[in-house]
């Protein structure tokens, strides 16, 4: 709640002050002169202070709730409670004697190894008590154990630091909470703060430390880029079996009226079959090696392929056709100089799109199961709960998603510069 | 015999509901060499059908299209065809437009060159050679279209509304080229238009066509276009029987809509 506070908080404010503030001065080309604004999509252009502000903001989120080294101290959220805490307990006998003794407690980072702190029993029957506890965990604490009237002789809490306790109930002191289990052991769980454990979300110079680490010494035997590219590898092998049968495919189904009728049923049925439902029977056929990824990936891309190239070819203006046989074109020409390059902008979009679905697919048929690949490294790190490779796996398959298509829309314009003009 | 003959065409099809629609019935026409024919008729009276039969993309019902002595099966290079508009192909430069027919029939690349260089001087688009189709306005395109016809060297040519996409002044600037194109290259063109005045000025023979069945209504034989191959069209139009004519093959055409309307609203109710 208290992230998203800050995020509208930070949103609102850089919107008015960019807008109000410095925007007045900035523009005077032909749009900052339009006056209906409101409405007329083409006057809206992402602004891009506005991207690179909401960048930031992210990371400084992160960064705030994570600790990170990268910020200034006053910038950071309130930590977990770190060092020794202190509170008192006071025990009761069942004839109503009372006694008072302290406990003090040292609050450690967890991979610190501590020993208890030593303290002085202290007089009375209630003996003072130590413990050690980390940082964001709870922990039981045995007050009787050393007491000279114990639990099993009758005697039990009764009040922390002078407030009322019962079985069940917590009382907070300023180190944290101390509860009560329903036995009548105390509990201690130090104040956690509002920043969020590393097993959680680490901070971001450890995951930028973690690609460097695993850039160089590499994760499961294979290094990152092993990984990344074994994904991608499998990616483009499988795009590329599935253009090469879903292009004809979609042509001979757009230009035969047999080929339509027979594999329409096929390709609209696997259409809207989500690849992913595909990888138990892929597995069962052809293991998790990578014949069985590529098949997948291969399926995953043949239908968009096929649709789009049908598509193009149905796509192509009558006027055209009709253009190029009164200029003497056999059909074989009319394949090659009309239907072919009407088609290549649909083949394009298609592509695209295809890749997408490949890349998405080939991600989760390795969370499944794989040797390598960016998938496995992610889903192997998180059941040993490393959280930063998790994240940095995100961040780099959504890096390498965003290059395919921005390769794909590069590709597009170099290639088929009349998209969109017929 | 040269020239084209148009046979007793008549042109029936079903209808996907059921029922079946008489498009033409029983059109005769024939053309000489060399004829400037201009084709008008109120919507729906077969115009554009009529001009498909011709060029080989329809096949009639019945009769038949002679051209050069032998029937018409299917569309040829003899029958060139200019179509309103986005028939260009935008994968390819305006050479390459140009240059499509000569290069599916594998003439020398030197040869084909010329031709181009020579027809985009005729339209007048020489400093566009390279570009993109799409590139060009309205009115290039449509002389891409015309050079395009060209450059096949038809015997004759088919125009779909060539001009109707058109803003009117390069309409009628247009107008004047096509005129010029076909007292220098001595084809025989067929236009098809719906405006009046078009008709009138690039008709040698204008024929009017009545809707329902689509059949000839009435032929003109007209002074204008020959008129106008040499002199400013407003000049043409100045004529005492232009507006004549005009006049009574408005009357004519609103006649007609007007009687297809009484029908349709007498069926409706």
């Amino acid at each position: 709640m208290i992230p998203l506070l800050i995020y509208v908080a930070i949103f609102v404010l850089s919107y008015y002050l960019f807008t109000k503030v410095i925007h007045h001065a900035a523009r005077n080309d032909y749009t900052s002169l339009k006056t209906v604004t409101f409405g007329d999509e083409s006057a809206v252009r992402p602004n891009r202070t506005a991207s690179v502000i909401s960048i930031l903001t992210l990371f400084l989120l992160w960064g705030m709730f994570t600790g990170s080294s990268l910020l200034p101290k006053f910038l950071h959220m309130p930590g977990p409670f770190e060092g020794t805490a202190t509170f008192e307990y006071t025990a009761q006998t069942p004839d109503g004697q009372r006694d008072t003794a302290t406990v003090t407690v040292l609050v450690h980072p967890v991979d610190e190894e501590v020993t208890e702190p030593e303290v002085d029993p202290g007089d009375g029957w209630a003996k003072n008590d130590s413990a050690t506890i980390g940082t964001w965990r709870s922990g039981l604490i045995r007050v009787d154990r050393n007491d000279d009237i114990g639990r099993d002789e009758g005697a039990e809490v009764v009040a922390v630091n002078g407030k009322p306790i019962a079985p069940g109930g917590s009382v907070e002191t300023e180190f944290g909470r101390v509860g009560m289990s329903p036995k009548g052991t105390l509990n201690f769980e130090p104040a956690k703060g509002w920043q969020m454990e590393p097993i959680w979300l680490p901070a971001p110079e450890a995951v930028a430390a973690r690609v460097v680490e695993i850039a160089r010494e590499g994760f499961r035997g294979s290094t990152l880029w092993e990984h990344l590219g074994y994904s991608l590898f499998r990616v483009v092998v499988g795009f590329f079996f599935g253009a090469l049968v879903g292009i004809p495919l979609g042509y001979a189904m757009g230009l035969s009226d047999w080929f339509r009728g027979w594999f329409d049923p096929i390709v609209e049925f696997m259409r809207p079959v989500p690849p992913l439902a595909l990888i138990p029977l892929v597995i069962i056929w052809a293991g998790i090696g990578e014949t069985g990824k590529i098949i997948l990936l291969f399926l995953a891309a043949l239908w968009i392929m096929a649709i789009a190239a049908r598509s193009g070819v149905s796509g192509v203006k009558i006027s055209k056709v009709h253009a190029a046989y009164s200029l003497g074109a056999s059909k074989p020409q009319i394949m090659r100089h009309v239907i072919i390059p009407n088609s290549l902008p649909e083949i394009f979009t298609g592509a695209r799109v295809a890749m997408g679905v490949c890349w998405g697919t080939v991600v989760a048929a390795e969370l499944v199961a794989a040797e390598k690949g960016a998938g496995m490294m992610i889903m192997v790190a998180s059941k040993f709960q490393n959280t930063d490779i998790v994240i940095m796996g995100i961040i780099l398959i959504g890096i390498i998603g965003f290059g395919i298509d921005m390769l794909m829309r590069w590709a597009e314009r170099i290639l088929v510069p009349w998209k969109g003009k017929g | 015999m040269s020239g084209l003959a148009i046979e007793k065409i008549s042109m029936r099809f079903d209808l996907p509901g059921g029922g079946s629609v008489q498009a033409l019935k029983d059109v005769t026409l024939h053309l000489k060499e060399g004829e400037l024919m201009s084709v008008l008729g109120p919507s729906g009276c077969g115009k554009t059908t009529l001009l498909n039969i011709v060029a080989g993309f329809l096949a009639p019902t019945e009769g038949q299209i002679v051209m050069n002595g032998h029937t018409v099966q299917g569309p040829d290079a003899e029958r060139g065809m200019v179509f309103q508009q986005g028939a260009l192909f935008e994968w390819m430069s305006v050479r390459e437009n140009v240059g499509f027919g000569p290069r599916m029939k594998g003439m020398p690349k030197m040869d084909m060159a010329e031709t181009v260089d020579h027809l985009l001087d005729v339209v007048g688009l020489q400093d566009f050679k390279e570009k993109a189709v799409y590139e060009l306005s309205g009115g290039m395109q449509q002389r891409v279209a015309l050079a395009r016809c060209l450059a096949n060297d038809p015997d004759v040519i088919l125009m779909d509304e060539p001009l109707g996409a058109l803003d009117a002044l390069t309409r009628e600037k247009m107008q004047s080229l096509v005129l010029k194109l076909w007292k220098e290259t001595g084809k025989t063109i067929i236009l098809i238009t719906h405006s009046v005045e078009e008709a009138l000025l690039l008709g040698e023979r204008l024929l009017v066509m009545a809707p329902r069945p689509g059949r000839i209504h009435r032929e003109y034989r007209l002074p204008f276009a020959d008129l106008g191959v040499g002199q400013d069209l407003r000049e043409v139009k100045k004529h005492p029987d232009y507006a004549k004519t005009r006049e009574e093959i408005l009357a004519m055409i609103w006649d007609m809509e007007e009687e297809i309307m009484g029908r349709t609203e007498g069926a409706g109710a």
